[in-house]
């Protein structure tokens, strides 16, 4: 269960993040989760949802963003979506490929609950 | 509604012990092997077997991590190799920071080889770096063929597969050669090799490519 280590690093950094003269509730936290990653997102909401209940954070969801795995091809140069674990092309069977999305493991943003209107 | 932008990477706090970690090690010429497999694929026994071969020849140490007792630390300490255990109590991988505060109680200088034990898991250690130089992931025949297909990051994340206790085969429908492509499919630069802690087969070949290793280290 590394999805409540993750989810206490995730708990962690969002925290760090939160302005200190701004009291207002959060609405969610948004995480981007590679199919390759090793983590499943229902298990890790579900870890956020106990963590995040003794702090500031109580109450936020968790918004998770998942990334397929893609590929770029040195063969035949093509862009390829990968079967799931399986690190072969799968337009032309070669073994040269680099990994292009899939290994995402991101905390991206934090939206608060202060009615002050869309900004970044 | 405001919205808070921060784009960071979720481990980095590990990710940044297990940098310090690596530095560490290099400081001090240490190759170093994070061992993962299944519980009961034979990582402490393969360790014994390693110790066995290596032990007059390379100067070892060895980082135990398991959720409950230190039998395993007990195990290897009876070989005369200096061995830290980790304890979890419950924690089903380590992290960079275990490592850390484990080698407060390990002396380093001198120390040609570090193997790190991992928890038995193939899911949870896959993704937290620890500062070594190789991830080795055992699968026993015993486990069946299919286990790189259904835990593919771990054997993805791997540099060396040991196939280990192939005495066995004769016993279980396990297919070496599905194994081994399996595991290839996954990872196609993965090393492997077959073992049995038992016969001690495979045990040499393994030795010799780690030798060769840690004199690149040096």
């Amino acid at each position: 269960m590394h999805e409540m280590s993750i989810a206490r690093n995730t708990c962690e950094i969002a925290l760090a993040h939160l302005p200190a003269d701004d009291a207002s509730p959060v609405k969610s936290v948004k995480v981007r989760i590679g199919e390759l990653a090793g983590v499943v997102p229902e298990s890790l909401r579900f870890c956020f949802s106990i963590i995040a209940g003794d702090s500031r954070l109580a109450g936020a969801t968790l918004i998770t963003e998942e990334i397929p795995a893609t590929a770029d091809c040195k063969t035949c140069n093509k862009q390829v979506s990968l079967d799931f674990g399986v690190f072969i092309c799968p337009a032309c069977g070669s073994t040269e490929i680099s990994i292009l999305s899939g290994t995402e493991l991101q905390i991206i943003e934090i939206e608060l609950n202060d009615d002050a209107g869309a900004s970044t | 509604m405001s919205v808070i932008t921060i784009e960071r990477k979720i481990l980095e706090k590990n990710d940044e012990v297990a940098g310090q970690n690596r530095s560490l090690f290099l400081e001090h010429g240490v190759f170093v092997l994070n061992l993962i497999s299944s519980p009961g694929s034979g990582k402490t026994s393969i360790l014994e077997r390693t110790i066995e071969l290596l032990g007059g020849k390379i100067r070892l140490a060895v980082i135990e991590g398991d959720v409950q007792t230190d039998l395993d630390a007990q195990r290897i300490a009876r070989y005369n190799v200096p061995a830290v255990q980790i304890v979890t109590r419950g924690g089903c991988h380590l992290e960079a920071n275990l490592v850390r505060d484990a080698l407060q109680n390990l002396e380093l200088a001198g120390v040609q080889l570090l193997i790190i034990e991992n928890v038995g898991n193939l899911v949870c250690p896959s993704g937290f770096d620890l500062g070594e130089n190789h991830k080795v992931v055992i699968a026993s025949v015993t486990e069946g063929d299919d286990k790189p297909l259904k835990y593919p990051e771990i054997f993805h994340r791997a540099s060396v597969l040991i196939i280990n206790k192939i005495d066995l085969l004769q016993y279980v429908p396990c297919d070496i050669n599905v194994l081994r492509g399996n595991a290839l499919r996954v990872n196609p630069s993965l090393k492997i090799f077959e073992t049995s802690c038992t016969t001690g087969a495979g045990i040499q070949e393994w030795c010799g490519w780690l030798k060769g290793q840690v004199s690149r280290q040096q």
